[in-house]
């Protein structure tokens, strides 16, 4: 058992007994609502630290996966009448097959370009999502989305909503760490390390690449089919650049690019800085993560993990 | 009513695509620039362009500073604000890995965006034309005089730049830099320096573009990001380094953008440009005018 | 003697001291919540919104409150952004344990909280314009918690219809913008045009962020369209009167939508505003309404306090937040702070005086407006006037 498993039984136990916790503390029990979100949130992230810190390539239109799960749940649930499980799916295929399509020639581009083309391509499926109305319901977004139910069992409660989510986030989190540790995360590591030097070894750099590509892109179609279930509405808005960039400042901010608990780390600070502990500086929003992310990049490149890593092992691992 | 026939409309397309393809133009001279000098793309270089409009409006709104005064301070400090980003986020990152300097320009865009905001708020803001907007008419399009000063200015730009890097001794040493930093230091050349000027040259284009856009199309803090990335995609589309491809690139992104608009469906727009950009990623990333084995060399 | 008299007072002083705190704390706060868009895109609808309540706030607490009870507002920004939204809501609800709330600002936020309030149970009075706010699409049944104070878009537009039928006009082009407000517009600009027997020539979109509109009016231009309607909030609402006239186009009336009623608007079109017609409430129009208006005394009031407190002009998505405000307060003082009693008041209020129109809720209407809330007013001298 490696380290990572060790620190999930932790986790999935401090997630436990976290809703137990709130319910006798006053005060905090709006608290919930946002771990939820933060576990939808996470599995985009943790895909996207698969993506851009084992594999070393970039993505700057993440939110349109996370969109067509959003959408594709939406649609097959609240205009057609499907049960929700269909609608995860299909989210799941659709997202996988056109990650693979774009994935391909995209990810034969490096540096720059390959950052230009996923923001390109994130933004098309921004404008898709607006235009589209006769399916999307367009601008104004889609509204009254059914919610869940497990076998009749309906999940209504935040609380249950809760566990639903956050078993889905280990669930990926227990993948995402056999992954690292199997043979393609040590191939992807390579990659990172010098794509060159890799294809010289023999290792098959395209497959690969393309493979966390298409997983990392299914991880966020999961969390929008979540995101749609929960809010009961969604909007092309939700979608757009701006999410894209947050998403990135989130991986970057914890440490999403050393090493996969980061992703984690740095969702949950950024949504509690949000919600919680930062109001007063909801003016500066743009200033406050434009000096974050460049703070963050210049002085400490492995992000709060990082930072807890050092605190931990009393080394400095220096950057990614 | 006035007849009004499909080449008449066509023709209003195309000098609109004209116009707003002067822009592009000058977003993609802006990235080439920086790119030759230090193969870096420089994410925040439509920001350029929201401060060459936004601090124009400061020195002839606020001040009532003349026309050309205005003009050359706004030029000279928007200037000072591309050095200064050089030395504080570019220069201490030397050496650092691509996907680094990606996040630092996304990073800049997006704190120069909140400091526009700060300082001048939501607010798009406006600039009398240099020369009244009485339209001219021209085939039974209805043309502005501020086209006309765009396009002059965008073409005194592309003049001058020209003659910069062919005859000038600074010139010919960035573009010597661009071809091989090694090589350059070796004959004496402080590439350093060069990388300085690189942004500082960039961001002077930039807020002309600026200042010459807002008088039509307002300007406000956040107007920076599309910029970049259509101006990214003619510096693609022209190939990544050459100043012509550029040029010749934006003028065709804007006018198969109007076109589009005009022609086949106006919420699209802005897809039929990133499209543009995509198509040519994927089937020739040296674009039209670039060379294709130097991209493959090139570190992306 | 001194000393007995001293000690007496001391006495008297203490007692003092400690009742009168005492007497003080007596009343509960009323807690209600607000969540507007006071940062982020929608800032110019949010932030007049959160002034607004706050002025009216201080105005009922200077005045001893609800029935001697302080109100406490807590105000909340949800950056423009859904998920915010209903966080914010989720917090007010859980955390601050308000007993109705007010706002959101838009759309798209109100939408996001909707299931929210029907599944705590507690009144929403959203200030926001889509009609699916209020009626669920699916069961065009009215939402049992949710209630909005805007105009609906199908009140703008058949007042502006009114308009055009008087005119005789027959064929107009649609110019809308591709964000929820304006493809709210759209959906009524196209659903009833055929009751008025006009024909809908030309419909042409552009983006929230686009810069130049003339493309869009190029072609509207060769469809023989006897007028243009408009429908966008922000910058483009300017641009496309500003391409209008740099087009030579002024010869085709121009309408915008009721989001345009600002002077700001006029000021930034830099005389391209002259001749545009827009829809207006009261609130907007305060002082050029007669006397006798129904809703003169409240929207002057209102229009004095803003702009001594504030120093700037009323805005109309303010007059929003003060008619949610005080539908609110109004059913506080009638029914105490009881969620289900306050949501049933307020479904059965009628003949309410506000900012934004006179208010008749029932069962089957959750807005309580109609289009005569609107006058059709015309930019004349760089300033509204009532058209002739």
């Amino acid at each position: 058992m490696k380290q990572d498993h060790k620190i999930l039984i932790f986790f999935f136990i401090a997630l436990a007994a976290f809703p137990i916790i709130a319910h006798y503390i006053e005060g905090i029990q709006h608290y919930i609502d946002i771990m939820i979100f933060v576990g939808i949130f996470s599995l985009i992230t943790i895909g996207l630290s698969l993506l851009m810190g084992y594999a070393g390539q970039v993505s700057l239109g993440h939110a349109a996966f996370f969109g067509i799960g959003a959408y594709t749940s939406a649609v097959l649930t609240g205009k057609y009448g499907f049960n929700p499980w269909i609608g995860f799916l299909v989210g799941i295929i659709l997202t996988a097959a056109i990650a693979y399509v774009v994935g391909i020639p995209s990810l034969k581009l490096k540096g720059h370009y390959l950052a230009m083309a996923t923001l390109a391509f994130g933004i098309i499926i921004f404008i898709v999502f607006n235009e589209w109305d006769t399916m999307t319901a367009g601008p104004s977004g889609f509204s009254d989305i059914p919610g869940i139910s497990i076998g009749g069992y309906n999940l209504d409660s935040d609380i249950k909503y809760y566990g639903f989510v956050w078993t889905i986030v280990v669930l990926c989190l227990l993948f995402s760490i056999n992954v690292i540790h199997s043979r393609i995360g040590r191939a992807l590591r390579s990659i990172h390390g010098s794509e060159d030097a890799a294809n010289a070894m023999g290792v098959n750099t395209s497959k690969y690449k393309l493979q966390i590509f298409v997983i990392s892109a299914v991880y966020a179609s999961i969390a929008g089919s979540l995101y749609a279930h929960y809010m009961n509405f969604i909007s092309p808005s939700s979608f757009s650049l701006f999410f894209s960039i947050k998403l990135l400042i989130m991986v970057i901010l914890g440490g999403g690019m050393a090493n996969i608990w980061g992703a984690v780390l740095g969702t949950w600070t950024l949504m509690l800085l949000g919600a919680e502990w930062l109001h007063f500086l909801e003016e500066f929003e743009f200033l406050v993560y434009g000096a974050v992310l460049l703070l963050m990049t210049i002085f400490l490149p492995r992000g709060l993990i990082g930072l807890v890593e050092f605190l931990v092992s009393g080394r400095n691992k220096g950057a990614y | 009513m006035e007849q009004i026939t499909l080449s008449n409309q066509i023709v209003q397309y195309v000098f609109t695509g004209i116009t707003v393809g002067s822009i592009y133009a000058l977003v993609a001279l802006g990235f080439n620039i920086i790119y030759n000098a230090t193969e870096v793309i420089n994410l925040a270089q439509g920001e350029f362009v929201m401060l060459g409009g936004l601090i124009m409006v400061f020195f002839i709104t606020t001040l009532n500073l003349p026309l050309v005064v205005g003009f050359i301070l706004t030029v000279l400090v928007v200037t000072a604000i591309g050095a200064l980003f050089e030395r504080l986020a570019i220069y201490p990152l030397e050496g650092a890995s691509v996907l680094t300097l990606i996040i630092i320009t996304i990073a800049a865009s997006i704190f120069i965006q909140g400091l526009a905001m700060g300082i001048w708020g939501k607010d798009p803001y406006d600039l009398p034309a240099f020369s009244g907007r009485t339209p001219i008419s021209f085939l039974g399009a209805m043309i502005q005089p501020q086209y006309l000063w765009i396009l002059g200015i965008t073409i005194v730009v592309v003049i001058l730049l020209n003659l910069f890097f062919g005859r000038t001794m600074v010139g010919k040493a960035m573009a010597a830099c661009a071809d091989n930093p090694e090589a350059a230091s070796l004959v004496g050349i402080n590439v350093r320096m060069m990388v300085l000027f690189s942004f500082a040259l960039s961001a002077a284009i930039g807020s002309i573009a600026g200042i010459v856009i807002t008088p039509v199309s307002l300007m406000e803090f956040d107007r920076g990001p599309m910029l970049a990335i259509k101006g990214f995609a003619a510096a693609v589309l022209g190939g990544l380094g050459s100043f012509g491809g550029a040029v010749f690139a934006g003028f065709l992104l804007g006018v198969i953008e109007s076109l589009f608009a005009g022609l086949v469906h106006s919420g699209f727009k802005d897809a039929a440009g990133l499209i543009v950009l995509l198509i040519v990623l994927f089937i020739r990333p040296s674009g039209l005018f670039g060379s294709t084995e130097v991209t493959k060399i090139k570190k992306f | 003697m001194t000393r007995k008299l001293f000690a007496m007072s001391l006495a008297a002083l203490l007692i003092m001291a400690f009742t009168i705190p005492v007497m003080a704390a007596e009343k509960e706060p009323y807690k209600i919540g607000a969540v507007f868009s006071v940062t982020g895109r929608a800032s110019f609808i949010g932030d007049p919104e959160k002034k607004t309540t706050e002025m009216l706030t201080d105005q009922v607490n200077a005045a001893g409150g609800i029935n001697g009870h302080p109100l406490e507002v807590i105000i909340y920004d949800d950056k423009s952004d859904d998920t915010d939204a209903r966080l914010l809501v989720n917090r007010l609800i859980k955390k601050d344990k308000v007993v109705a709330i007010i706002g959101p600002s838009l759309s798209g936020t109100s939408l996001a909280v909707v299931d929210l309030v029907k599944k705590y149970k507690i009144p929403l009075l959203s200030c926001a314009a889509s009609w699916k706010i209020v009626t669920n699409p699916n069961t065009k049944k009215e939402r049992h918690w949710v209630f909005k104070t805007t105009q609906r878009d199908s009140h703008a537009v058949g007042r502006i219809y009114d308009f055009l039928k008087s005119k005789g006009t027959k064929k107009i082009a649609i110019l809308t913008v591709t964000t929820g407000f304006g493809a709210s517009g759209r959906e009524q600009l196209i659903r009833l045009a055929p009751k008025y027997g006009f024909t809908i020539v030309s419909d042409e979109k552009f983006g929230p962020k686009d810069t130049d509109m003339t493309v869009q009016l190029t072609r509207i231009r060769g469809t023989g369209a006897q007028a243009i309607v408009g429908w966008s909030i922000g910058p483009t609402q300017v641009t496309m009167v500003r391409n209008w006239r740099d087009l030579g186009m002024t010869n085709i009336p121009f309408y915008q939508s009721h989001g345009f009623g600002s002077k700001k608007n006029i000021e930034l079109a830099a005389g391209a505003a002259e001749g545009v017609f827009c829809p207006m409430a009261a609130v907007s129009l305060a002082r050029l309404v007669p006397d006798d208006h129904i809703q003169k005394k409240v929207t002057m009031k209102y229009n004095q306090d803003y702009e001594k407190r504030y120093g700037e002009p009323v805005s109309a998505f303010g007059g929003n937040s003060w008619d949610a405000f005080s539908l609110l307060v109004d059913a506080l003082k009638a029914v105490g702070p009881n969620k289900k009693k306050i949501r049933d008041y307020l479904e059965n209020r009628k003949d309410f005086i506000a900012q934004s129109g006179v208010y008749n809720f029932s069962p089957s209407d959750h807005n309580g407006l109609t289009k005569d809330s609107f006058e059709i007013v015309v930019v004349k001298g760089g300033d509204w006037a009532i058209p002739q």
